[in-house]
């Protein structure tokens, strides 16, 4: 949030340089490469799934409840398909649908607050009002409702979710943008005739992009998580392997009655170390821009960014 | 009183937007919900009730105004129709007997998370790097990272099925008669810790970490140096001074709070077998129970606006700026 305001002493000629301290800041950053290194991780399972087990993951192959052992590392399911298995694969979903969810909902945020942002007046009377009724209206129960009307499959979770998160990246890259929008540089673009496309995807966008990556990782740890708890509600397409729809199951079929904690721990850990992994990175972005928030290590910096 | 009625009017504005959206949703949606609902009911519904259902879900031939025109008036004289699962209750009071435990197991749980996390907040701002502000964040997000629904399995699962501390299903126990006695009160409250405290939980962290980073702004504030150089105590600088001030955006975050109350509760509701708003809302969409989902929803929306409309208002008296824009 505060980026503009941090780059402002230097020249304007700066600011509109990609900046490369942010990327150094960000690969220095512990958090960030803890958070990078997990999800690369996660990637790589996912692209590896087929690979390291072969064939469809819902497929019965075992004893029914085995608790984990050499043969099932995780144990097995209640119906004696092999959690680990399924765990794997359902990193698939759950990431493809993430990364879409999150990548839709920042683009949609992108248009409508630099729209808003450029444009101000009755555009952007309009386009805050639209937001701020889409950010109040409450998520989830919109989500069951939408869910219930519309066929199940995976489109539709992906649409029922970019619908409902697009609202919260439009408010903060909105206001982003209105301060970018009242620097001198914009005001020159402006003057010299340059078109409102240009201006608002050349000029005023490469400035927020830390903004924008924030948003991003918040998008996506939206999505995925979102995505879990509509399908763990049997709201997505049951069919396909993913760690939601595995909770699902791991609920339908009793998994916490019968005592089989081995069926639903691991697709939870999994959501929520990915979660925690995007949420780390998105905390080192903003402790990269924003010193404010910067731990306090060596005592020359200390009182400087503790007093201002 | 200006500020206040333009926000009114925007709340005005979100409220015809979701009634608009419960309208046209089942129109637009392929299939015809009252012909699944009818092959759900079997026998229950005469033909002159489908007929009514019809009309109430949009699926007859009128023109689409004036089927919106009679939409709107009957939300407005309260006239939901009738729930199809538990026929031939009417939606409006199926709801009524439901909404008090969403509100007081959101309720609950929004209050004591606010509190704790905001104290936590203060505190760990005002140490900076001390024991609470280096190892409690981290670990309040990595919790806040799961799902809530699957801390609440957990939860379930060690407090309830391994320990057998709480109960795990349900409001109050069965064939308890609800009713203000000691009994009764004691048993809801047996019921509420493990719902409770799953949402406490996930949602504490982001509260120490919103009031932290403010209450960090605040401490650079000259007023702040000026209460030390008067040489008060640091625990009224920290809590009259620097904490008030650093509040504004927690009372905005209580608002958006109160939201989560009525509709964020479901998924925990649903591990709960808790009878709120929330879990009723999955049984209607299981039940294809179109009249008692359009109700909730609707119901749900109108509490979350009046709640943020009021700390709309609530705001207004705290800041004094806001009047002035």
């Amino acid at each position: 949030m505060t980026t503009a305001l941090l780059k402002q002493p230097t020249q304007t000629l700066a600011v509109r340089k990609p900046n490369r301290s942010f990327v150094h800041g960000l690969l220095s950053n512990k958090k960030a490469l803890t958070g990078m290194a997990v999800m690369l991780v996660f990637i790589a399972l996912a692209l590896l799934a087929p690979v390291l087990f072969p064939g469809d993951p819902s497929r019965i192959t075992a004893m029914a409840s085995l608790e984990p052992s050499a043969e099932h590392w995780l144990g097995t399911t209640a119906k004696g398909q092999d959690v680990l298995a399924l765990t794997v694969h359902g990193s698939r979903s759950s990431l493809f649908v993430g990364l879409t969810v999150g990548f839709a909902s920042t683009f949609i945020g992108i248009l409508v607050g630099l729209a808003s942002a450029y444009f101000g007046k009755f555009i952007d009377e309009a386009l805050s009002l639209a937001t701020n009724v889409f950010l109040l209206l409450p998520g989830l129960p919109l989500l069951v409702i939408l869910a219930a009307f519309l066929p199940p499959g995976l489109g539709t979770v992906i649409l029922v979710l970019v619908v409902t998160g697009w609202a919260g990246s439009a408010r903060v890259l909105r206001s982003q943008a209105l301060s970018i929008r009242s620097k001198d540089f914009v005001a020159a673009a402006v003057v010299s005739g340059e078109r409102a496309g240009r201006i608002m995807f050349r000029e005023i966008l490469p400035n927020m992009a830390s903004i924008v990556m924030g948003t991003l990782l918040a998008c996506v740890i939206y999505g995925i998580g979102a995505q879990a708890g509509l399908e763990f509600l049997g709201l997505g397409d049951v069919s396909t392997v993913s760690w939601g729809n595995n909770l699902f199951w791991a609920g339908n079929e009793g998994a916490l009655l019968t005592g089989s904690w081995w069926v639903f721990i691991p697709s939870g850990v999994c959501i929520a170390l990915v979660a925690f992994a995007l949420a780390l990175i998105n905390y080192a972005v903003d402790e990269v821009t924003n010193p404010r928030l910067r731990k306090i290590k060596t005592p020359k910096n200390t009182e400087r960014s503790a007093s201002k | 009183m200006r500020f206040i009625l333009r926000r009114l009017g925007f709340y005005l504005i979100a409220f015809w937007a979701s009634i608009t959206l419960n309208f046209l949703l089942p129109r637009f949606m392929p299939g015809d919900p009252v012909s699944r609902m009818f092959a759900r009911s079997q026998d229950r519904m005469q033909p002159e009730q489908i007929e009514a259902l019809r009309k109430l879900l949009g699926v007859d031939d009128r023109p689409l105004l004036e089927q919106y025109t009679d939409y709107l008036h009957n939300i407005f004289t309260g006239q939901m129709g009738v729930s199809i699962s538990r026929f031939p209750t009417p939606v409006t009071e199926v709801i009524s007997s439901q909404i008090g435990w969403t509100l007081l197991l959101g309720g609950t749980a929004l209050v004591i998370a606010a509190v704790a996390g905001n104290l936590l907040g203060i505190l760990a701002a005002w140490r900076r790097g001390g024991a609470i502000d280096s190892a409690l964040p981290p670990l309040l997000v990595f919790i806040g990272s799961f799902p809530y629904f699957w801390l609440a399995m957990g939860a379930l699962y060690l407090f309830g099925v391994v320990l057998n501390w709480f109960p795990i299903r349900h409001a109050f126990t069965d064939g308890l008669e609800p009713g203000f006695t000691w009994e009764f009160i004691g048993d809801a409250g047996a019921h509420l810790v493990l719902p409770a405290l799953t949402i406490v939980l996930v949602s504490v962290g982001g509260w120490m970490l919103g009031m932290r980073n403010t209450m960090i702004a605040t401490n650079s504030e000259d007023y702040i140096t000026m209460a030390e150089a008067k040489g008060l105590r640091p625990g009224r600088i920290m809590l009259r001074y620097a904490a008030r001030n650093a509040m504004l955006p927690s009372v905005t975050s209580f608002g958006m709070g109160l939201g989560f109350v009525v509709g964020g509760a479901l998924l925990t509701e649903v591990v709960f077998a808790y009878p709120g708003v929330g879990y009723q809302l999955l049984n209607a969409v299981q039940g294809l129970d179109y009249p008692l989902m359009q109700g909730l929803f609707l119901t749900i929306t109108a509490a979350v606006l009046l709640a943020n409309f009021l700390v709309d208002i609530l705001y207004v008296r705290l800041d004094p700026r806001v009047r002035s824009n």
